[in-house]
């Protein structure tokens, strides 16, 4: 008796929690709104079979409980029954399905105006790269990591040289531009994750990962790692700001390039020269010796 | 099905099986420690991995403790967190779960269930429990060792799982792996023993499909895990073969902390492919014993035969079957190819029929029935509202690009907790109110039953149900502090302490389960032979607890299905499988 009303009470309370409680997803700032709609889809669906069923058990419970002198029905199996109870299912089922692969597909497929950004993962920290004027990314491997070579770029790839270097740094990204998103590891699994964008992958070391999306939204979103990496794993943040188009070459023009990165390198072999002046390194040159001084 | 008295075979005579084959123990020791008889074993099974299972209840305390009061406790830092969350999936999923379900449940059912004497191998199965038992001594030794135990997650994902900066890399991996291996051969060693018994040794009129449903859930369950194991058991040794003499099964060329590592070539995603080729059979190796059990008790205590009876068994061999060709939904975000996709959601996604026709046929079972709300009957019902939650929120996880915001967040934590924690752990309340009192003669105390149910089954929906939301939110799994996220408004903080003083309570709870358990051993009422009616052979036995050898003299001969519950005309509500039919009056 009290089990039918606990039953009855657990569909009520879910509903209700489900439909007031302050918990839901944080709004949407990329094109993946499909992916919010199948979510919909299958809250309606899951919601009403879970409804259904513990209402229809809730009543039964109250209806058939013992009482003396009652006896059970004796009935075996109902073919027609289940046969209809297992189309409804089928059918529901494939109403989840639909629309999920079709959105699937679209997901995979990125389209073909889509600029590419690099995100590497190591612990526990993010770094980005971006193809520079010549609008390809240089080749790298694991095996050219070094010090001055925090990515491992082939240094002797001539697409790799005005590659753009983001360490340690926000990553900025085009508003209502398609951007591919390639992903990389150093260490371990990695899982570059910006709830807002709803799309996540996996970065394995030793292969190359992507995902694409369109930001929609202008702000800054955290980035966060969803694959366990190690102890460090939940402080390995980022931020990623989305802006229009302007404020994106703006910025962009800021940065710095493999081939400046490498600038010591080259000034230890007497090739003296000044690194770009941009705001963070205006008081930054490199004197004779390729030692770093402030004036 | 209703073959009761259509195609019976009339003249049946008793099967006399002498039982001087059976090894008699002449000692105490051969009697209770190095035991030859099921009964026994599988009472050593349950003991030890009920044991085990409450350290993992205490990790689960620490851990809520953690996310619901961060720095509450000064001694779980980042390390202890992980080397607490693996230890307690681990022990949870495969040490507690799989053991009690096949060792236990498996050991002291089947033989009972079927009418035979004993499992075929007696020894082998004995050899099981002691490998077993290594096993988890071996998982144990791994807290004393230096550096402690893993903290790799209970995924073991490499290459984080064997580098210095995952806690335990010295030697609680290497640790963790051997006693993996040595829970797979131990398995291995009774799971033939439950195949071989169940193809072998049923009594005579036994048909298959005479079978009680918790008997075709363990077997059904015991095939999926030999075939899936031995994926695991590969997956160790390369892993360990990486560890310890540094081969690149799974380690591609690494720079770990700015050094390159002597690693090159590996996959990791290889292993990835490995752990859920055995990884999801294992969900089912734990929901089809489940499944099984839940069936008889609501049939049981409804007294009324189970709905369906020949669907529900080919809805277990489709899951069965199925469950090996949907690994990769584990994996959609993972890397491997985006074609993939397309196939394992739509595997997934099938097997939400058989498993729904499943549920129907429960609920469809409780209508028109006479339902006997006893202790075991009320954890069927939890079970299958706990069961239909995680398994609808499977249908979000299972269609692949609806996992792709929900995966890796607390929504996943939620779901199989749900699913194939909290509802398997149900099955298993319930089958320990049933059969208790056919081990041990003697009934759990109905009061105290009451109350562990209420508490758990309101405070385990209360603690995973909202969990849910958290990860609907973004919030990932495997966080050791949520810290400052920009997204996640501050209510939540109030939300996880909510769910953590709920979590103490209901694990509270299950030491007054532990209390019963011991309590009624001695002052519990006397239970009889047959307490509950019911018409499955175990009941039947001529002794409670059954004796050596079970059946005395003769064995039982079958001559019905295992579900006549309240047959029209019967003066009984039910009649036991060994009844044999009344001659029909010309």
């Amino acid at each position: 008796m009290r089990i039918a009303v606990a039953l009855a009470l657990i569909v009520l309370g879910s509903v209700v929690f489900h439909l007031l409680s302050p918990w839901w997803w944080t709004p949407i700032a990329s094109n993946w709104s499909y992916i919010d709609d199948t979510i919909l889809i299958t809250f309606w669906i899951t919601g009403v079979v879970f409804a259904a069923v513990v209402l229809f058990m809730a009543y039964c419970v109250f209806r058939f409980r013992h009482r003396e002198g009652s006896r059970a029905a004796y009935q075996p199996e109902s073919t027609r029954l289940e046969w209809w109870l297992s189309i409804g299912t089928g059918l529901g089922v494939a109403a989840m399905l639909a629309p999920g692969l079709f959105v699937w597909d679209q997901f995979v497929t990125v389209p073909k105006d889509a600029t590419t950004v690099e995100v590497v993962g190591q612990q526990w920290q993010w770094s980005y790269r971006l193809p520079g004027a010549d609008g390809r990314l240089g080749a790298s491997d694991v095996a050219y990591v070094s010090p001055d070579n925090p990515l491992g770029l082939d240094p002797k790839d001539p697409h790799g040289q005005d590659d753009v270097i983001i360490q340690g740094d926000q990553l900025h990204l085009q508003l209502g531009k398609p951007v591919k998103i390639l992903l990389r590891s150093l260490d371990v699994v990695h899982d570059f994750y910006v709830p807002e964008f709803r799309a996540k992958m996996d970065m394995i070391p030793g292969s190359v990962t992507y995902y694409w999306f369109t930001p929609t939204r202008v702000g800054t979103f955290e980035v966060l790692c969803a694959e366990l990496c190690g102890v460090g794993h939940s402080h390995m943040r980022g931020s990623v700001v989305v802006e229009l188009e302007s404020d994106h070459r703006t910025w962009l023009l800021q940065q710095r390039t493999f081939a400046q990165l490498r600038a010591p390198v080259r000034a230890d072999a007497g090739n003296e020269r000044w690194i770009r002046d941009e705001p963070q390194n205006r008081n930054l040159q490199l004197t004779g010796n390729g030692r770093r001084s402030h004036d | 099905m209703t073959d009761e008295t259509s195609n019976v075979v009339q003249s049946l005579s008793v099967a006399e099986v002498a039982d001087v084959e059976l090894y008699h123990p002449k000692s105490w020791i051969t009697k209770y420690v190095f035991s030859q008889d099921a009964k026994i074993i599988a009472i050593q099974y349950s003991i030890t991995a009920l044991s085990i299972g409450l350290v993992a209840l205490v990790m689960s305390w620490l851990m809520r403790l953690q996310l619901g009061f961060p720095g509450l406790l000064s001694f779980i830092d980042a390390d202890r967190y992980y080397q607490i969350m693996t230890m307690h999936g681990m022990i949870m999923v495969i040490y507690l779960l799989t053991a009690l379900f096949l060792g236990g449940f498996g050991n002291y059912l089947i033989p009972l269930m079927l009418g035979a004497r004993d499992m075929v191998f007696p020894y082998v199965n004995m050899l099981s429990f002691w490998v077993y038992l290594l096993a988890v001594l071996v998982l144990v030794a791994s807290f004393f060792v230096p550096g402690g135990p893993t903290g790799a997650g209970w995924t073991l994902y490499p290459p984080q799982a064997i580098l210095a900066t995952t806690p335990g890399k010295e030697w609680g991996i290497i640790v963790m792996l051997v006693s993996l291996m040595l829970f797979i051969i131990g398995f291995t060693m009774g799971g033939l023993n439950y195949v071989v018994t169940v193809l072998q040794g049923r009594t005579r009129g036994m048909t298959l499909l005479r079978m009680p449903l918790t008997v075709w859930g363990i077997f059904t369950a015991t095939v999926l895990a030999l075939l899936a194991f031995p994926a695991l058991f590969v997956g160790c040794v390369m892993m360990l073969l990486d560890r310890v003499i540094g081969t690149s099964f799974f380690m591609p060329a690494i720079v770990s902390m700015g050094e390159q590592l002597p690693y090159k070539g590996g996959s990791p995603i290889l292993f990835q492919h490995l752990f859920w080729f055995f990884g999801h059979p294992e969900v089912y190796i734990v929901a089809l014993p489940a499944f099984g059990i839940i069936s008889d008790l609501i049939s049981t205590h409804a007294r009324k035969n189970i709905f369906g009876y020949r669907m529900m068994v080919w809805a277990l061999v489709a899951i069965g079957a199925l469950s090996f060709v949907v690994w990769a939904h584990h994996m959609y975000v993972s890397g491997m190819h985006p074609a993939f996709g397309f196939f394992f959601a739509t595997t997934t996604l099938i097997i939400a029929i058989p498993t729904a026709i499943k549920v129907y046929n429960w609920v469809l079972t409780l209508w028109r029935g006479d339902i006997h709300l006893t202790v075991p009957m009320l954890f069927a019902l939890a079970f299958i509202v706990t069961f239909v939650n995680g398994g609808l929120t499977g249908l979000f996880l299972g269609n692949v690009v609806v996992d792709v915001p929900l995966s890796d967040t607390m929504f996943v934590v939620a779901h199989f907790h749900m699913v194939m924690g909290i509802a398997p752990i149900f099955a298993i309340f319930g089958a320990i109110y049933h059969w208790y009192p056919k081990v041990t003669g003697r009934l759990l105390s109905d009061t105290l039953g009451k109350l562990h149910f209420w508490v758990t089954f309101l405070g385990a929906y209360a603690i995973f149900f909202p969990l849910h939301y958290i990860g609907l939110m973004g919030v990932p799994r495997r966080y050791y502090e949520m810290g400052e996220m920009a997204f996640v408004p501050p209510s939540t903080v109030t939300l996880n302490a909510f769910i953590t003083i709920v979590a103490l309570i209901v694990g509270a709870a299950q030491l007054m389960f532990v209390f019963n358990l011991v309590w009624s051993l001695r002052r519990g009422r006397p239970a009889g032979g047959n307490p509950w009616g019911a018409t499955t052979l175990e009941w039947q036995t001529p002794q409670t607890p059954p004796g050596h050898g079970n059946w005395g003299k003769t064995l039982p001969v079958v001559y019905r299905w295992a579900y006549d519950y309240s047959v029209p005309g019967a003066a009984q509500d039910f009649l036991p499988q060994n009844q044999p039919p009344v001659p029909r009056t010309a």
